[in-house]
C-alpha cells in the first residue's frame, strides 16, 4: 500500500532528526502504534499543501523582487475567480479527507472503548478478560490498585504482554494526566470522577509513565516505570507484591495521600475493600460520609443528610467524565 | 512602639515582612529594577519632564498617544516575559539527573505561570490593542476614537494589571498553577497563598480595560468611518480590527465570569469548582477555553491584517482577493467559538464530541489557508522591495505554515491523546504566536513607526533583529517538537534521562539568539533616534502606501486630518495619488476636539490599590479604595466640559508648517 | 497648482477627495452602551450556564423546591416589571422635556427598585439563617451568584439613577443628560429581561413540579 510506503519514508526522515528515543514514533502498545500511524498519515496529507505553500512563498518572494527586470509586474491584478476557487477548494479537499480520517479514528481509538484487537490482524480472543487496574493520582505519586490480585503498588505498574488492560483512573486532590507514551495516549485523572483507558502492551520491556498535567510542586518527579511482562513474569511480580508489605487500609491510604515527593516504589499485599470508590466519593477515612452530589435533603428532614458510607446507591450516582 | 497584633492584622491582612523579596534571585532582580527605576526617575526629574509626560502623555486622550503608550507597555513587559523564558530555558538545560538546576520547583512554577500570563495579557494584548488604537482611526479617516476618555481609562486599567503582576515578583509570589490556573490546583486548598489572587486581580482589572477598549474601537469602526468608506472599502487591517474587537466584546466577559467564580470559591468558600459539595472543575476548564480560544484569534487576526497591508504595500500591488480575505476573516471569527474543546480532548468527553470539535478546528484552517494563498498571489506579479516589514512577512508565511500544520495535527483527537501537554504542543503554539502574532506586530512596528514619529527605523539593525529572531526561533522550538515526539511533557523542572539534555541545550541556544534579536531591536530604537535626521520622512508617505493613514503628515497632527477624506474605493490613498490629489492649503474650519483628563490614570491607580488590598486581605483598605473608585468615577461624570474647538487659525498654522516642510522635499 | 482635485481622463465631474465642511459623526454612545450590555449579557449567560450545570447538585442540602418561596418572588418580579414601566413613563416625559414629571417617575422607579432589592436581601438572609447559604452546595453557590449578580446590577442601577437625578436637577435636560437617561433606560430594561430569565429558569423551573 502506497500509504504505508509513504509512512515508512517519513519515519526514515524523522529518525535521524530525533534519534532512537522518539517513543511516540516507535511505541510498543497497539493503541499507541495506531496513534503513531494516524499522526504520520495526517502529516502526509497536510504536507501536500504546506510544502507547496512554503516553496511558493520563497519562490514568489525571490522571483518578483523589485530588482528582477525579467519578472512581470501587474499592479492592478487583484482578482481571478479561477484562482480563488482553487485556493478555497484545495484546503477544503484536504480537510474533508482529514475530517473523515478524524471521525473514524476518534471513534475507533476512543480510550473508553473496549479493545477489539491486540495488534494488527490479531483480534482479542473471545475468552480474554481485561486486566483491571485502578489508578489514583496522588500528590505527587501514583497508586495502582489491582482488584483481582488484591494488591496495590506505589509508583510502579506492570501488565502481561498482549492482554487487554482496563484502567479506571481518578485523582485524590488535583487534576493530573495518566500517560505512558509507549502504551497509549493520555487521559486526565480528576478528583471525584472516573476516566478510563483500554490499552494493550505488545512488547515486554520497561517503559516510562508520568503525569502529563501540571499538578504542583512535586509534579516533576511524578514518574513511574511500566513493566510489560510475560504471563509468568507477571505472576512473579504479583507474588513479589504480595510478599512486599502490609495492607493498604483506609488509614494507611490517608497517610499515603498526604503530599510527598520522589516516593520510592512500595507494594501492598492487600487493599481495603471498595477503596477506589471511596477515593472517588471523597470518603476514605472511617466513618466519613460519601457525598452524593445529586441527592437533596430528605423532605422535612435534617439538613446535610448524606447517603450512608460505602453504600451501593451512592456509587451509582458517581459522576463519570464520560457520558 | 509596635501596633497590637490584631490591629496589624486588620490593617495589613496577611501581608508580613516575610513576604518581601523572598529569594536571592528576586533580591538581585529588585536591585537592578530599583536602580534602573531610580536612574529613569532621575533623568525625568533632571530634564523636568514630569509635567510634559503628565500633560502630553499620561492624561492624553489622543488615540495615537494612547496607542504608542500601549506599545511601550507591551515592549517593556516583553523584556520581563522574555527574562522568564530565558530562566526556564536555562533551568531545563541544566537540571538533569543529580543536578537540580538553580530554581526550586516552587520558583520555577511561578516563572512559567508568569511567562504565559505576561506574554499573552501584557505583551501581545497591549501590542495588538496599541496597534489598533494608533492605526485604525487613521485608516478610516476619523479624528479620534468614539470614546476618547474611555480609551485613556482602558489603557490605565491595563497598566494597573501589569503593575500588580510586577508587584508579585517582589511582594509575596505569583500563581504556581500554569497560566490558566485550573482548579482544584488554583483553589484555596491547593494554593492558599497570594499567588493565585495576584493572578485573579491582575487579570480582572486589566480585563476591564480590554473589554472597554473593545467596545470603544468597535463603536469607532461602525460609526466613524469617513464618508464613502463602506464596509467593503475598509482596509483589511481595519476589518481584522473589527473582527478582533467583536471577539473581545464577546469573549472577555466569559473570562471575567470564570475568574469571578474562582475568586468566589477562594474568598467566599463557595463551591463552583471545588471537589466537594457538588462543585465541578470541568466547568472552569470549559469556560476558560470558551474565552481562551477566541483569545488566540483576538491576537492573530490583527497580525493577519498587518501582513495584508504590508504585503500589498511592498509588492506595490493591490491586495489579491480582498473580498475573500474579508470573508475568511469573518469565517474565522465565527468558527473561533466552536472549537474550544480541542484544548481538552483528554478530559474524556467521548468520541463524537471530540471528533466534532476536532473537525471544526480543522475547518478553520480552510479560511486561514485561503488567506495565505491570497498573500502569495499578492506577491505574484508584484514588484517586491524587502524592507524590514516585508522580511517579517515572508518569515511569517514560511513559519506559520509549519505552525498551522502542527496545529491541525493536534486537532486530530487520537493524535492529541499522545501529543497533548507535551513539548510538541509548546512548540506548536509558540510557532503560531511568535511566528504569527509577534512577527506580525514587529512588521507593524517597523511599518507604522515612521507614521508615529516622522522618521523610519534603522533598517540595518532591523534586519539583524529579524534574522536573529527567525533563526533563534527555529533553534529554540524545533528541538521542542522533537522532544514532544519523545514523550516529554511540559512544565517539568527536572529530568532523569540525560540523553534529552542536548535538545534542551539547543533550545537554550535558540533563546540566546532570540535575546540577540531583542537586543538588536533595542539598539535599532536607539540608533534610529540618534540618526533620526537621516531617517527623517517629511512626506508622511515613506513606503508609497495605499491607505488613508499615509495621506496625513508624520506624525499626524492632533486632529489627524484637517479635512475629513472622501473615499471612493478600497485603497483610498492610492486612488488619491493616482488622481494627483493636492492637499488643500486654505479654507480651514475649527475642529471639535476632546480635552485631556487625569481621571483615567487616577482610576487606574486606585484600582491597583484596591487589587493589592484584596490580594492581601486588607479589608479596610479595600473598602476605602473601592469607595474612592466609585466616588472618582461618579465625580468624573459631573465634568461636562470634555471638549473644545481647535480654532481655524491654529489648524491653518499647523498645516502651513507642513506645507513649508513639503516644499523642501 | 489647482486646489481642487483632478481626474484621470475626462470624467465629467472631478472626484472630490475631502469634505470641505465639518464631518458630523453620529454619536456612538447608545451603540457603545448597547455593546457593553451585550457583553454584560454574556456574563449572565455564563452564570446561567453555571446554574444549568450545578443547579441540581444539592450535595445532600436543600433543593430549590424546598427553600424557594414563589409568592415572595412573584411580588419581587412584579416590583421590577412595574419599575420598567415607570422608567418608560419617565422617558416619555423626558422626550416632552418635562423635567418635573420625569423626575417623579424616576423616583417611583427608584422606590420600586429599592423594594426589589429589600425583598431579595430578606430572602437571602432567610436562606443563610436556615443553613442554606452559598457555601452549602453547588446548587446554592450558583443560585446565590446568579441572583446576587443581578441584584448587584440593580443596586448599581439605583446608584446611577440617583446620580442622574442630581445631574438633571443641576444641569437640566441637556442632550448629554438625555443620552445618559437613555443609557440607564436600556440598562434598566435589560435587567428586567435578565430577571425574567432568572424567574423562569431558576424559580419556576426549580419550584414547580
Amino acid at each position: 500500500m502506497s500509504m504505508k510506503t509513504f509512512r515508512r519514508l517519513l519515519l526514515l526522515g524523522l529518525f535521524p532528526l530525533t534519534g532512537c528515543h522518539t517513543v511516540l514514533m516507535a511505541p510498543s502498545g497497539d493503541l499507541a502504534i495506531q496513534q503513531r500511524n494516524l499522526i504520520i498519515d495526517s502529516l502526509i496529507l497536510m504536507l501536500l499543501i504546506v510544502v507547496p505553500v512554503i516553496v511558493m512563498a520563497l519562490l514568489f518572494a525571490w522571483h518578483y523582487r523589485a530588482g528582477n527586470k525579467k519578472a512581470s509586474y501587474d499592479p492592478d491584478w487583484d482578482h481571478s475567480t479561477m484562482l480563488e476557487l482553487l485556493i478555497w477548494s484545495a484546503p477544503l479537499l484536504i480537510i474533508i479527507a482529514l475530517g473523515a480520517l478524524t471521525w473514524v479514528s476518534t471513534h475507533k481509538l476512543d480510550p473508553f472503548r473496549p479493545l477489539d484487537r491486540i495488534a494488527a490482524g490479531r483480534p482479542v480472543p473471545a475468552d480474554a478478560k481485561p486486566l483491571q487496574v485502578d489508578v489514583v493520582a496522588l500528590d505527587w505519586k501514583w497508586l495502582f490498585i489491582y482488584p483481582e490480585q488484591n494488591i496495590a503498588v506505589v509508583n510502579e505498574l506492570a501488565a502481561p504482554v498482549d492482554r487487554p488492560i482496563q484502567f479506571h483512573i481518578t485523582a485524590s486532590t488535583v487534576m493530573n494526566s495518566f500517560f505512558i507514551p509507549a502504551l497509549a495516549g493520555q487521559i486526565y485523572a480528576m478528583p471525584g470522577m472516573e476516566t478510563q483507558l483500554q490499552a494493550v502492551i505488545n512488547k515486554p520491556g520497561e517503559f516510562n509513565g508520568f503525569s502529563a498535567n501540571f499538578s504542583g510542586d512535586g509534579f516533576s518527579h511524578m514518574n513511574f516505570v511500566f513493566h510489560g511482562l510475560s504471563e509468568d513474569a507477571f505472576a512473579q511480580w504479583v507474588q513479589k507484591a504480595k510478599a512486599g508489605g502490609g495492607e493498604l487500609s483506609r488509614d494507611e491510604y490517608v497517610k499515603l495521600a498526604a503530599p510527598s515527593e520522589q516516593v520510592p516504589v512500595h507494594y501492598y499485599a492487600g487493599v481495603a475493600p471498595n477503596l477506589f470508590m471511596a477515593i472517588m466519593g471523597n470518603c476514605v477515612p472511617e466513618g466519613s460520609a460519601c457525598m452524593n452530589n445529586k441527592a437533596a435533603a430528605p423532605a422535612g428532614g435534617e439538613e446535610g443528610a448524606a447517603v450512608p458510607a460505602h453504600g451501593a446507591d451512592s456509587m451509582a450516582a458517581m459522576p463519570m467524565a464520560h457520558p | 512602639m509596635s501596633l497590637h497584633p490584631d490591629l496589624t492584622r486588620l490593617i495589613f491582612g496577611r501581608l508580613t515582612w516575610h513576604e518581601f523579596l523572598p529569594e536571592p534571585i528576586v533580591v538581585g532582580t529588585f536591585i537592578v529594577v530599583a536602580l534602573g527605576g531610580l536612574v529613569l526617575m532621575g533623568v525625568i526629574t533632571y530634564y523636568k519632564l514630569w509635567g510634559y509626560l503628565w500633560h502630553e502623555w499620561f492624561t492624553s486622550i489622543d488615540h495615537k498617544k494612547i496607542g504608542i503608550m500601549y506599545i511601550i507597555l507591551g515592549l517593556v513587559m516583553l523584556l520581563r516575559g522574555f527574562a522568564d523564558a530565558v530562566m526556564m530555558r536555562a533551568q531545563q538545560a541544566i537540571a538533569f539527573g543529580h543536578t537540580q538546576g538553580y530554581l526550586p520547583p516552587d520558583h520555577y512554577d511561578q516563572i512559567f505561570t508568569a511567562h504565559g500570563v505576561i506574554m499573552i495579557f501584557f505583551v501581545a494584548m497591549p501590542l495588538v490593542t496599541g496597534m489598533m488604537n494608533f492605526v485604525m482611526p487613521l485608516q478610516i479617516g476619523a479624528r479620534d476614537v468614539a470614546f476618547p476618555f474611555l480609551n485613556n481609562f482602558s489603557f490605565w486599567m491595563t497598566v494597573s494589571g501589569a503593575v500588580l503582576v510586577m508587584m508579585s515578583l517582589f511582594i509575596g509570589e505569583f500563581a504556581r498553577t500554569g497560566w490558566l490556573a485550573y482548579p482544584p490546583l488554583s483553589g484555596i486548598a491547593a494554593s492558599p497563598d497570594a499567588g493565585v489572587d495576584y493572578y485573579i486581580w491582575a487579570l480582572q482589572i486589566a480585563g476591564v480595560g480590554t473589554l472597554l477598549s473593545g467596545v470603544n474601537l468597535l463603536t469607532t469602526i461602525i460609526k466613524m468611518r469617513a464618508p464613502g468608506m463602506t464596509l467593503m472599502r475598509m482596509p483589511v487591517f481595519t476589518w481584522t480590527a473589527l473582527c478582533t474587537n467583536v471577539l473581545i466584546v464577546a469573549a472577555f466577559p466569559v473570562l471575567t465570569a470564570a475568574l469571578a467564580m474562582l475568586a468566589l470559591d477562594r474568598y467566599a468558600g463557595t463551591n463552583f469548582f471545588t471537589t466537594v459539595l457538588g462543585g465541578n472543575m470541568m466547568m472552569y476548564v470549559n469556560l476558560i477555553w470558551i474565552w481562551g480560544h477566541p483569545e488566540v484569534y483576538i491576537l492573530i487576526l490583527p497580525a493577519f491584517g498587518i501582513f495584508s497591508e504590508v504585503t500589498a504595500t511592498f509588492s506595490r500591488k493591490r491586495l489579491f482577493g480582498y473580498a475573500s480575505m474579508v470573508y475568511a476573516t469573518v469565517v474565522i471569527t465565527v468558527l473561533s467559538y466552536l472549537v474550544w474543546l480541542h484544548h481538552f480532548f483528554t478530559m474524556g468527553s467521548g468520541a463524537s464530541v471530540n471528533s466534532f470539535f476536532g473537525i471544526t478546528t480543522m475547518i478553520i484552517s480552510i479560511p486561514t489557508g485561503a488567506k495565505i494563498f491570497n498573500w502569495l498571489f499578492t506577491m505574484y506579479r508584484g514588484s517586491i522591495t524587502f524592507e524590514v516589514p516585508m522580511l517579517w512577512t515572508v518569515g511569517f508565511i514560511v513559519t506559520f505554515a509549519i505552525g498551522g500544520m502542527t496545529g491541525v495535527l493536534l486537532a486530530v483527537p487520537p493524535a492529541d491523546f499522545s501529543l497533548h501537554n507535551s513539548l510538541f504542543l509548546i512548540a506548536h503554539f509558540h510557532n503560531v504566536i511568535i511566528g504569527g502574532v509577534l512577527f506580525g506586530l514587529f512588521a507593524g512596528l517597523n511599518y507604522w513607526f515612521p507614521k508615529a514619529f516622522g522618521f523610519k527605523l534603522d533598517p540595518f539593525w532591523g534586519k539583524c533583529s529579524f534574522w536573529f529572531w527567525l533563526v533563534g526561533f527555529y533553534f529554540a522550538f524545533m528541538p521542542l517538537y522533537a522532544l514532544g515526539l519523545m514523550g516529554v511533557t511540559r512544565r517539568l523542572s527536572h529530568f532523569d534521562d540525560p540523553s534529552l539534555q542536548i535538545w534542551f541545550e539547543i533550545a537554550a541556544f535558540g533563546a540566546f539568539l532570540i535575546l540577540l534579536g531583542i537586543l538588536c531591536m533595542l539598539i535599532q530604537f536607539a540608533v534610529s533616534f540618534i540618526r533620526r535626521e537621516q531617517l527623517r520622512d517629511v512626506t508622511g508617505d515613506p513606503w508609497n502606501g495605499r491607505t488613508l493613514e499615509w495621506s496625513t503628515s508624520s506624525p499626524p497632527p492632533k486632529y489627524n486630518f484637517a479635512f475629513t477624506p472622501l473615499v471612493h474605493e478600497g485603497d483610498a490613498w492610492w486612488q488619491m495619488k493616482q488622481h494627483h490629489y493636492q492637499r488643500p492649503l486654505g479654507g480651514f474650519i475649527p475642529i471639535h476636539m476632546p480635552k485631556n483628563t487625569g481621571a483615567g490614570i487616577i482610576l487606574g491607580g486606585i484600582s491597583t490599590v484596591f487589587g493589592f488590598a484584596m490580594i492581601w486581605y486588607m479589608w479596610p483598605l479595600a473598602i476605602i479604595s473601592f469607595v474612592a473608585l466609585l466616588a472618582t468615577a461618579i465625580g468624573h461624570t459631573f465634568n461636562y466640559h470634555r471638549d473644545y474647538y481647535l480654532s481655524a487659525e491654529e489648524v491653518a498654522k499647523v498645516e502651513a508648517s507642513r506645507t513649508e516642510l513639503l516644499a523642501h522635499v | 497648482m489647482s486646489e481642487t482635485t483632478m481626474t484621470m481622463s475626462g470624467a465629467s465631474e472631478p472626484l472630490k477627495f475631502h469634505l470641505e465642511g465639518e464631518h458630523h459623526v453620529e454619536n456612538g454612545t447608545l451603540l457603545g452602551f448597547w455593546l457593553y450590555l451585550m457583553s454584560d449579557c454574556l456574563i449572565f449567560a455564563c452564570l446561567f450556564a453555571a446554574y444549568g450545570v450545578l443547579g441540581r447538585d444539592y450535595a445532600g442540602g436543600p433543593s430549590a423546591a424546598q427553600v424557594l418561596e414563589l409568592p415572595v418572588v412573584a411580588l419581587n418580579t412584579t416590583l421590577l416589571l412595574f419599575s420598567s414601566i415607570t422608567y418608560g413613563f419617565a422617558v416619555l416625559e423626558m422626550q416632552q422635556n418635562r423635567r418635573g414629571p420625569m423626575m417623579a417617575w424616576l423616583v417611583v422607579t427608584g422606590l420600586l427598585g429599592a423594594g426589589f432589592i429589600a425583598l431579595e436581601l430578606t430572602e437571602f438572609s432567610h436562606l443563610i439563617a436556615i443553613g442554606a447559604g452559598p457555601q452549602r452546595s453547588a446548587f446554592l453557590t450558583s443560585f446565590f451568584t446568579l441572583v446576587g449578580t443581578h441584584g448587584l446590577h440593580v443596586t448599581c442601577g439605583l446608584i446611577w439613577l440617583v446620580v442622574l437625578m442630581v445631574q438633571v436637577s443641576k444641569k437640566g435636560l441637556i442632550p448629554a443628560n438625555k443620552r445618559r437617561l437613555m443609557c440607564l433606560s436600556m440598562f434598566w430594561h435589560f435587567l428586567d429581561v435578565v430577571w425574567v430569565g432568572v424567574f423562569s429558569f431558576v424559580y419556576l423551573m426549580g419550584v414547580l413540579p
